[in-house]
């Protein structure tokens, strides 16, 4: 043995470590693949092996080549090696993912590894769990982790503390049961375990702030008394969070942070409050720049004002070279603009945008100025022709993403804003004219989004154009074809608006020659778009082709048609909210999924027609009729649709809300449309006008305040009343501008009856709703961590069945007259109860978990006398308090077997029981070990056992007992121990083992999991898997070895097993049995 | 999730290596690293970057503190530390870097209490490693006397030169 040692070393002395693969990776910089390829051909060699060192060094290799190569070979032999190294459990943190399917395998590993008695495997456990943990591992460890939170040694207790968090987000269920032992942490000694935890409820309270304003008072004294900045910075930023919802809190803090503030010791403190004055900003280093712009940020949204008077060095920002200041000082902006600055900041970040470099910044510059120009409403918008002029201006900029932005803006002001629309229209013809400027280049094929726009708007405020054939041949340019089709689609469509309208100015002129002529355009044009590629395009363009024609044929035979050709377009489309439709709701006794008619139902009354009208809002500008329709139909149609708009809540004009108009004036037809004084030229291309705007809006507002003055002076003559102002929220200073003209903004439209939740903003796949739970409710019993007792083969259940134990236990029926055989879980049960009557509850929900002193083992696992005669198991027990009494002086005996032992304290009789070490205030639990040893290991044991302890509460104390049983199954005698093919092989062939088989029938579960079945309760490892068959293998203390092959068939499982003692082997197979009949 | 991540690196890499010397230690807008409430917080030393993706629960500040105090622990972890150092021992930098950030939090700021848990884990590696490690280590040095050339890039006297400003954040 010694000798084979030594050899492996020597072989050792010649692997190459990872510095040497490092080198070699570095030193072949031509033929890196090759040379990597050959080392995975080593490391493939080396895994082989037996020497666990060697195996690690591979591993160790392997992970490095993948993390360079992101090939995923590393995954199945990452497995066997969990256990022995940290380089397994980094390589795992690399290379396990949600999806990785042999995570499941793992649990029991990570859960003996943390339960190490080495803090460092413990630990190394911990952060790797950190990094892949699952839905499943969260759940099947909560409760281990639970147990190390209140570890003896604070470098454990940080990790479990810290990795709960991860816990809560993959399994929410378990925050409300951990949580009052993570609330202790907050008060634990080792200040590391400390800043962890209140790490954790940081993270927890950013997300759900109300549930945690119960521990405000807790964190206000680790505030005042801790000095780990660290806590403090978490701690303020939490109570950031917590302030908002508790007004009191604020007074409260004052006078703890200007101290923590005044205090020198605490440079970043200091800086924050220092660049809160903003005097500071452009003496320190950019770095402190940045920060000064972010505490700014912060404070606007408390006190604008302060903020908005540093509004000049904000913009001298937005020169800065630095990105990231630029675009600090942008969000800044947004919250700065009122009516009187927008104009003046706009301007600016125009000039900005045509001097930015780099089309991520312009890019956000310009949904910044969208974002500003459009916000709440277009609140601080006054003159809506200087906003379409920015937009215009926007269009020409080159390669941006956001053309889909301006468009969208267009149609929205154009749609909303009716006094803006004559405007509007003269703007997006002139943009129509020149849209080879804007089509023209490839590379802003984001911009020709615009084109949408202004072909829709031309088309449909069409009345307002004035050069109604000038446009119409714009659109009918050759060129147009070149445009994305959807653009082309819109073309279409609008083209026959203009066309309509044009119709009908010629007739009633009378010049049914020019009404002719225009017609005879359309059907000469129209063909390049029948032929267009796009479906959409070529449908519409066809049909409009042939309503023209026959058309045409109409004119001819000089039939007046204009009117017929209006109609199909007329009325007047709305804006709907994005979420009305959404929001209208049921009304009672409507069935939606019921038939309205039944279903083989032929008949297509006009009834069921104007459905379409739901869709309008996405379709608006796809609608279109069926060429040829009979006057008749379209006369009905049209009363149909009156008659729709009339009853259908979308279109029930509602009477705009008073705060988002300017005047209360009643009637949109009422508003005066100030005449727009057009000294501006409109209609030259390319010449930025905003400009021109900022001055005649200057100019008018001058005007205005003269105005102003001289009717104040009049109304002071006249003792009038006030001049009647609608918006008297707003200060003295923008009280003064008026908008332009009175601008009506047509409110989107909502069901009457809507609700105005904001409900379905919420993501329902948000990970951290599930974690905001009222935590300070009791916890109910369902509640509890599911704790994995997989000594007990009655109470086996699969690695996926959540049922929480205590379902589990009450469906058990429960006889009082054998309460020596039930189960120890039944007996708690049963004495809940029988204690619930006494009115002296004290509990001890007990849990065994035997582990194995597998290190010893592994240590030393060829030398089978040390093994023998170190044959000892621990029992963990947890103990939990679930009266409302203290419990102490716990004493746990159990009536020893000739086979198992209690090892009790030298010196001490079979029939002392072994003191618990601790005592248990009402809903605490705790754990407690207990070594047993064994002789044999063939047979599965029970013992009986007794806990007796002293009930304390207010009317005095008692004596009580508790019985139970221990169940010592085989399996728990197998450590879970990784083995070859090859060596499985010759294990086989030597011919010393004892052979048995069973079979269980209707097995419904896959594969897959049944291996993770017998690998998690039974510690078994796969040694190799082909299909549906697969061998396992495992070994007891004594080193027995096991070795099982299991196949599948159709319904039916068969294993067969093979083992040094038949006994063993029957036991071992009967109990699988019981496993794999529930399955 | 694999080309993701490595598309991250590339981006990460990309967005900060442009930057000028002189500019903040702040980058936000990256596409890539999960919108507008993360940005990255990087220093730069000698040829090296270190890069900190975080969100809006952390200090910006705090987080500059944490990387100085990382550096710092590499410098007494590997006695001066070098770019190579880096290179040819991914593995414990992994593992200096998991005592103080875990599962994406931070564990540990105090820099004592870092070097001495990497101590011990050092020792115990060495213990177990025991005999039958012995001539691989003594392997490895030998292979380690023919690399004069390692360059040492990094001195932590530069460090404490570039940034005074910084309090020391314990």
């Amino acid at each position: 043995m010694a000798l084979k040692m030594v050899k492996g070393s020597i072989d050792r002395m010649f692997d190459k470590n990872l510095q040497d693969l490092v080198r070699g990776i570095r030193n072949h910089k031509e033929d890196e693949a090759k040379y990597i390829s050959q080392c995975i051909d080593e490391i493939k060699q080396e895994l082989k092996q037996d020497n666990i060192a060697v195996k690690a060094n591979a591993v160790c290799k392997l992970t490095y080549v993948s993390a360079l190569l992101r090939r995923n070979a590393t995954t199945p032999f990452v497995l066997f090696l969990l256990s022995s190294t940290n380089f397994g459990y980094l390589a795992a943190s690399q290379c396990f993912h949600e999806g990785t399917d042999v995570i499941m395998l793992t649990t029991n590993q990570i859960r003996k590894d943390l339960s190490s008695p080495n803090q460092y495997d413990t630990g190394v456990a911990l952060t790797g769990l950190s990094c892949f943990v699952t839905p499943d591992l969260a759940r099947d460890l909560a409760n281990d982790i639970m147990t190390l939170m209140s570890h003896t040694k604070p470098y454990i207790r940080k990790k479990a503390v810290l990795i709960m968090y991860k816990v809560f987000l993959k399994y929410p269920e378990s925050l409300r049961p951990a949580f009052p032992r993570l609330k202790e942490k907050l008060e634990d000694p080792d200040p590391g375990v400390q800043s962890a935890a209140v790490n954790v409820i940081c993270e927890l309270a950013r997300r759900n702030p109300k549930n945690y304003l119960s521990l405000a008072p807790l964190f206000f004294k680790l505030m005042t008394s801790s000095t780990n900045n660290w806590v403090l910075i978490k701690i303020i930023k939490l109570f950031g969070a917590l302030t908002p919802l508790e007004p009191r809190l604020g007074k409260k803090l004052i006078e703890p942070l200007t101290n923590l503030i005044h205090s020198a010791s605490i440079q970043v403190q200091k800086q924050y409050s220092i660049s809160i004055f903003g005097k500071v900003l452009f003496c320190f280093s950019l770095t402190v720049k940045y920060l000064g712009l972010l505490a700014m940020s912060k404070i606007l949204k408390t006190h604008p004002k302060s903020v908005q008077s540093h509004k000049d060095l904000i913009l001298q920002c937005l020169d800065d070279k630095d990105e990231s200041i630029r675009l600090r000082a942008l969000d800044l902006l947004y919250g700065m603009v009122s009516k009187k600055n927008l104009m003046e900041i706009v301007k600016k970040l125009m000039i900005h945008v045509d001097k930015a470099e780099g089309t991520t910044y312009r890019d956000e510059l310009l949904t910044k100025i969208i974002d500003i120009c459009s916000q709440s409403n277009y609140q601080y918008i006054t003159n809506f022709e200087w906003y379409i002029s920015i937009l215009v201006e926007l269009t020409r900029l080159e390669g941006t993403r956001h053309g889909h932005l301006i468009a969208a803006q267009m149609l929205d002001v154009a749609i909303r804003v009716k006094a803006i629309r004559k405007f509007a229209v003269s703007q997006m013809a002139m943009l129509l004219d020149n849209a080879h400027l804007i089509a023209s280049n490839t590379q802003r094929n984001g911009i020709c989004e615009v084109l949408y726009a202004a072909a829709w708007i031309c088309g449909e405020f069409s009345e307002h154009l004035e050069e109604l054939n000038q446009t119409l041949e714009a659109m009918l340019k050759p060129k147009v074809t070149t445009l994305p089709g959807h653009i082309q689609a819109v073309y279409v469509q609008n083209m026959v608006k203009l066309y309509a309208s044009i119709l009908q100015q010629k007739e009633q002129a009378g010049e049914k020659e020019a009404a002719q002529e225009i017609t005879q355009l359309m059907i000469d044009r129209l063909p390049q778009f029948v032929q267009s590629a796009d479906l959409e395009v070529q449908e519409r363009a066809s049909c409009i082709l042939q309503l023209i024609k026959y058309i045409q044929k109409l004119q001819t035979k000089e039939v007046p048609v204009a009117e017929e050709v209006i109609a199909l377009f007329a009325g007047e489309l709305n804006p709907v909210a994005p979420k009305a439709q959404k929001k209208v709701p049921v009304p009672e006794g409507l069935d939606l999924d019921a038939w309205i008619n039944e279903p083989p139902s032929d008949s297509e009354s006009e009834d069921e027609k104007p459905k379409t009208i739901f869709h309008d809002e996405e379709q608006r500008h796809s609608k279109h009729r069926p060429p040829e329709i009979d006057e008749e139909e379209l006369a009905r149609r049209r009363e149909a649709r009156k008659q729709e708009q009339a009853n259908n809540p979308f279109y029930i004009k509602s009477s705009p809300s008073p705060q988002k108009r300017y005047q209360d004036t009643p009637g949109v037809e009422h508003i005066p449309v100030v005449q727009i004084d057009l000294s501006v030229p409109l209609k030259v291309p390319g010449m930025p006008m905003s400009d021109q705007y900022v001055k005649l809006e200057e100019e008018r507002r001058h005007k205005q305040k003269l105005e102003k003055d001289k009717k104040k002076k009049k109304q002071k003559k006249e003792k009038k009343g006030k001049h009647r102002r609608h918006n008297s929220l707003h200060t003295e200073s923008e009280e003064d501008i008026a908008p332009a003209h009175h601008v009506d903004i047509i409110t989107e439209e909502m069901p009457e009856n809507a609700l105005p939740s904001d409900e379905d903003d919420k993501d329902p796949n948000d990970p951290y709703k599930a974690l905001d739970v009222d935590l300070d409710k009791p916890l109910a019993d369902s509640e509890k961590l599911p704790v994995q007792r997989h000594r007990n083969a009655e109470n086996l259940k699969s690695p996926d069945t959540e049922a929480p134990l205590v379902e589990k236990k009450s469906k058990k029926p429960k006889k009082k007259e054998k309460k020596h055989k039930e189960r120890e879980k039944e007996k708690k049960k049963e004495r809940e109860k029988k204690v619930a009557e006494e009115e002296k509850p004290a509990i001890v929900h007990c849990r065994q978990l035997l582990k194995l002193l597998w290190f010893l083992c592994s240590q030393t696992y060829d030398i089978q006398g040390n093994l023998q005669h170190d044959s000892q198991v621990t029992v963990s027990v947890i103990f939990e308090n679930k009266s409302t009494s203290f419990l102490k002086s716990m004493e746990l005996n159990v009536l020893d077997s000739l086979n198992t032992k209690m090892l009790r304290p030298e010196g001490s009789s079979v029939h002392d029981g072994i003191p618990v070490p601790f005592q248990l205030p009402p809903g605490v639990s705790s754990e407690a070990q207990f070594v047993f040893t064994l002789q044999s290991i063939v047979m599965a044991q029970k013992l009986k056992g007794t806990l007796s302890f002293i009930v304390k509460n207010d009317e005095g104390s008692t004596h009580e007992k508790l019985d139970f049983k221990l169940h010592f199954s085989c399996a728990s005698y197998l450590i879970t121990t990784p083995c070859y093919s090859d060596a499985f092989a010759r294990l086989l062939e030597s011919g010393d083992l004892h052979m048995s088989s069973i079979k269980v029938d209707g097995i419904s579960i896959s594969f897959q999991h049944l291996l993770a079945k017998i690998c998690f309760y039974h510690h078994f490892s796969v040694v190799e898997r082909v299909d549906s068959c697969a061998s396992m293998y495992s070994r007891s203390i004594q080193g027995h070895h096991v070795c099982l092959l299991v196949k599948k068939g159709e319904n039916s499982v068969s294993v067969d097993g093979k083992c040094n003692d038949s006994t063993l082997l029957s036991n071992l197979l009967d109990e699988m049995k019981e496993t794999l009949s529930k399955c | 999730s694999e080309d993701t991540q490595q598309q991250i690196i590339r981006e990460t890499f990309h967005l900060v290596s442009k930057r000028d010397e002189n500019v903040c230690n702040f980058l936000e807008g990256g596409l890539l690293i999960g919108g507008s409430d993360n940005k990255l917080i990087y220093r730069h030393y000698a040829t090296l970057y270190f890069v900190f993706c975080v969100d809006s629960s952390e200090s910006e500040l705090g987080i500059l503190d944490l990387i100085q105090v990382f550096v710092e622990t590499l410098d007494k972890c590997f006695e001066n530390v070098c770019e190579l150092d880096l290179i040819f021992h991914v593995d414990k930098v992994h593992n200096i870097l998991a005592e103080m950030v875990m599962g994406g939090m931070v564990l540990e700021t105090n820099m004592n209490e870092i070097v001495t848990q990497i101590d011990a884990q050092n020792k115990l590696e060495k213990s177990e490693a025991g005999l039958a490690g012995a001539p691989a280590r003594a392997v490895s040095a030998v292979k380690n006397m023919n690399l004069p050339e390692i360059p040492r890039n990094i001195n932590i006297g530069d460090i404490s030169i570039k940034v005074p400003n910084l309090p020391s954040f314990k």
